[in-house]
């Protein structure tokens, strides 16, 4: 059992933005959210998956919408408990632990301004490992766990309760919801016991994103130092570096899909690279040789500071560099690529992992 | 007739004049005062004297200046604000002022408040305005404030609870200079209101530089049209810079890249400016500085604020040279604005930048003795070396391996090699020490539009037609003559998670100044 503070937010917030792959909204505001409702409340008890108590209630908390819409409207304080609550009062029963069910941007830091305000434990775990766009891709969807019920809030005082047949229906549901809400909505889903949540979330994800976020904040290190040093602690590869040539940004079913182009910089002199995304960067190639595919992690850094760029401020003449890290195993068996493997987005190819893709170069 | 262009930097205040054809005809450098004021009227009346024109023939001046970021970096100068956000139910997770440092917070904040109000993305009301909040706050503040921020969620969207709030801040507080979001940022609402906090606490710096300008120019009876650099490389006029003070920040970087395009005539090229301490590298693209993508932060607080795209390494005409045991090191420190008194070929003792091209026959002939000693195999190997930094830096900033044109700028360039890998030719135009000064002269005006569309009623091409319109509109409202105006830049963002209806839009127009072309 430890305490999160102000500085492992700070940390926590980059690191999450990392493992945001480009997508789950810009961690600053959520930064911002935190450190006040720290200030506020106070430090919030964050427990690893060993200290939880096998009936303890776990709920996740989380933001759905729009990174543009959560940039522009900051969310009030009232949302980030009204889901929590709502749900408290379906179920009949007191919360123990809240989660995210997200670690990749934004929603790392959400579950966190819920537990200070509440007085709530936090767990050192997500059902995700990085960040994806819909509801039911998380662990608790391959384990065969139900989301409802699912409990909504917004700003203006509205909460809904819905009891979805499954993730798929969830995501659906909650789509249309959120869209009415303005945009963005507080969600609570896979409330569960905690001996089924020990056995179903990626554990110490957290604590992962706060060393990711430590490396990368060290000012003792050069850029270079912190990506290594980041790479080595993911078991993770440099893709290559390059600068932005080209970058493409179209509409499909609610969606920014787009493409980016490179042109090589440095030892990548000379050759073309290429990003697909769907608000999260799902492809890499080295002309039409696959280097990475979803469901692994690909992550565009800024070579200057070696900070993480999300796909909205991803521009025409940016020198970055692109790494890869391996995905929880989770998603490498057949249900997990069904559910975000490449195929699931639309490509006409199977998953290969990155460390083999890797080791063909 | 003649334009006269002022540019204040941090030593040196240079001014330009240039006649009608925008050919430079002379440029003066004189050390920036401590009050500016001086610096200004000392450069400018040096200009016209050792010119010997008639005052009556400069019909436009223009003023890059540095006073803002200077009142906000030194906390000096700033307005007290009364802070009104619309938003309530939402926003209240992180309040105004939330991040920033918080000397400039006591500097500036009277009070704040968030207020009932507010818009969704795609138009709705978050919720109906409530007279009574704004009254009860006007109150408050009553005789403390100095200026009004309003910043309501979504106003690049919609302005229009922006302005009915103004209305009735006005209606409790009289004439109150207030500054509205919506006129100043885009789509991100701290950033926004942030920036719309600061321009409303740069009132008085904005008053300050519109009338020193003023007066300068009356004492020297100079009756010309006062214009303002703006961060983007444009001009304002001067009732646009009265109330958006902050966007005469950052012009100095824009306006060298500016001036060193029009010196050498180019659209398109890499801006290597070379000072003592540091080269910084820009592009130009279309005759423009290309923009950071990064936010900016302004004495310690983020902004929305665009910036040129530089990047800086520590490689100067000052930089020293270490020999180590079989190697050696360039820089990243510098003598500085001390070269004159500690480089070896000024007969000091620090192995300078400025001593190796020396010894390679490159620059200061006359001081080629002094450096004799040095030994010409280590010379080039260092060179090579500085050389090879350039370029890879350079390379950094170029956006594609074309071979692209090299524009020279600075005191230092003379450590520049003729030739550059991945440059077609190197450009080291006259006047190139005043190129900030030139560029603030060059007189072209800009309009400016960010805002979603919903595509619901109407297509892409609409939306992005209408949202021309509305930049074109804007660039003739400071000051553009419609018939030169083009569009520079066309950016659409489609909001993610939202299906097939909201899109984001920016556009910027730009056009000469009107009684130029007519």
């Amino acid at each position: 059992m430890r305490y999160i503070d102000e500085v492992a937010i700070e940390k926590i917030a980059l690191g999450a933005a990392v493992l945001g792959t480009g997508g789950g909204g810009d961690p600053y505001i959520g930064k911002l959210m935190a450190k006040e409702a720290i200030r506020k409340y106070g430090p919030v008890r964050l427990i690893t998956i060993d200290e939880l108590e096998d009936d303890q209630l776990v709920v996740p908390v989380s933001g759905m919408g729009a990174p543009t819409v959560t940039i522009e409207k900051i969310p009030s304080e009232h949302e980030m408990t009204a889901a929590l609550e709502a749900l408290e009062k379906v179920i009949g029963r007191k919360v123990d632990v809240v989660m995210p069910i997200e670690i990749g941007g934004i929603n790392s830091l959400f579950p966190i301004i819920a537990a200070a305000k509440k007085g709530l434990t936090m767990l050192d775990a997500d059902a995700m490992g990085r960040a994806f766009p819909e509801a039911q891709m998380v662990t608790f969807h391959l384990d065969g766990y139900q989301p409802s019920p699912v409990t909504m809030a917004d700003e203006k005082g509205n909460t809904v309760v819905l009891y979805p047949r499954d993730g798929v229906w969830a995501e659906r549901l909650a789509r249309v919801l959120t869209i009415e809400m303005g945009g963005s909505s507080s969600v609570c889903d896979y409330s569960m016991l905690g001996k089924q949540i020990k056995t179903s979330v990626i554990p110490d994800t957290l604590t992962l994103a706060e060393r990711i976020g430590d490396y990368l904040l060290d000012p003792q290190l050069k850029e270079q130092a912190r990506i290594n040093k980041m790479l080595e602690e993911l078991r993770g590869y440099r893709l290559f570096e390059g600068k932005i040539v080209d970058i493409e940004r179209g509409l499909n079913s609610g969606f920014t899909r787009g493409i980016a182009k490179f042109e090589g910089i440095r030892e990548d002199y000379g050759k073309t690279f290429t990003i697909y995304f769907q608000n999260e960067h799902l492809v890499a190639k080295e002309e039409e040789k696959l280097l990475c595919t979803t469901p692994d992690l690909i992550t565009v850094l800024d070579t200057e500071t070696g900070y993480p760029i999300t796909t909205e401020r991803m521009k025409y003449g940016a020198r970055v560099a692109v790494v890869a890290f391996p995905c929880h195993e989770k998603w490498r068996t057949p249900k997990g690529i069904e559910t975000a493997g490449p195929r699931y987005f639309g490509y006409h190819f199977d998953y290969i992992p990155v460390e083999e893709l890797q080791k063909e170069r | 007739m003649y334009r006269l262009g002022i540019d204040v930097g941090g030593t040196n205040t240079d001014a330009a004049l240039l006649d009608n054809h925008l050919q430079v005809v002379h440029t003066v450098k004189v050390p920036t005062t401590k009050d500016v004021e001086s610096g200004i009227f000392n450069a400018i009346s040096k200009v016209v004297k050792e010119n010997k024109i008639a005052t009556s023939s400069i019909t436009f001046a223009m003023l890059g200046t540095t006073h803002c970021t200077n009142a906000v970096v030194e906390r000096k100068r700033l307005n007290k604000v009364g802070v009104i956000r619309i938003g309530l139910p939402a926003t209240t997770s992180i309040p105004s002022f939330t991040d920033w440092p918080h000397d400039l917070r006591e500097e500036i904040e009277v009070a704040s408040t968030i207020i009932s109000g507010g818009y969704e993305f795609d138009g709705r009301l978050i919720s109906e305005l409530k007279k009574e909040e704004v009254l009860k706050f006007c109150r408050e503040v009553k005789g403390t404030a100095e200026c009004i921020a309003i910043t309501g969620v979504f106003a690049p969207v919609n302005k229009e609870q922006e302005l009915v709030v103004a209305e009735w801040v006005r209606e409790e507080l009289g004439d109150i200079p207030i500054s509205l979001s919506h006129e100043i940022g885009s789509i991100g609402f701290l950033e926004r209101e942030n920036a719309t906090i600061i321009n409303a606490a740069l009132r008085k710096t904005g008053k300050m530089i519109v009338d020193g300008f003023a007066e300068a120019l009356k004492e020297l009876d100079i009756k010309a049209e006062m214009y303002f650099s703006q961060n983007d490389g444009t001009l304002m006029n001067e009732s646009y810079a009265l109330r958006y003070p902050i966007l005469t920040m950052g012009c100095g970087p824009t306006n060298s890249i500016r001036g060193s395009a029009h010196l050498s005539g180019l659209q398109d090229a890499i801006v290597l400016d070379v000072g003592g301490t540091t080269s910084d590298i820009g592009v130009l693209s279309n005759g423009f500085p290309r923009q950071s993508s990064l936010s900016v932060n302004i004495g310690g607080v983020n902004t929305n604020f665009r910036m040129p795209d530089i990047l800086s390494i520590g490689l100067g005409g000052g930089t020293h040279i270490r020999e180590t045991k079989d190697d050696f090191t360039i820089g990243p420190d510098s003598v500085g604005y001390k070269i004159t008194q500690k480089a070896i070929l000024f007969g000091g003792d620090e192995l300078t930048a400025s001593d190796i091209v020396t010894r390679l026959g490159h620059a200061f002939e006359d001081y080629k003795e002094q450096v004799e000693h040095l030994p010409a195999s280590f010379c080039k190997q260092v060179f090579s070396k500085m050389t090879e930094m350039l370029e890879d830096a350079i390379d950094q900033m170029k956006t594609s391996s074309k071979e692209t044109p090299l524009i020279l700028s600075g005191g230092g360039s003379i450590i520049v090699p003729h030739m550059l890998k991945g440059i077609s030719n190197v450009i080291r135009p006259d006047h190139y020490g005043a190129a900030n000064a030139i560029g603030a002269a060059l007189g072209q005006v800009s309009g400016e539009i960010e805002r979603s569309y919903s595509l619901d009623q109407m297509s892409r091409e609409e939306a992005i037609e209408d949202a021309r319109k509305l930049a074109t509109e804007e660039a003739i409202r400071a000051g553009a003559d419609k018939s030169t105006i083009s569009i520079v830049s066309v950016e659409d963002i489609p909001l993610a998670y939202l299906p097939g209806n909201a899109l984001f839009i920016r556009i910027k127009a730009v056009g000469d100044l009107i009684s130029i072309s007519t």
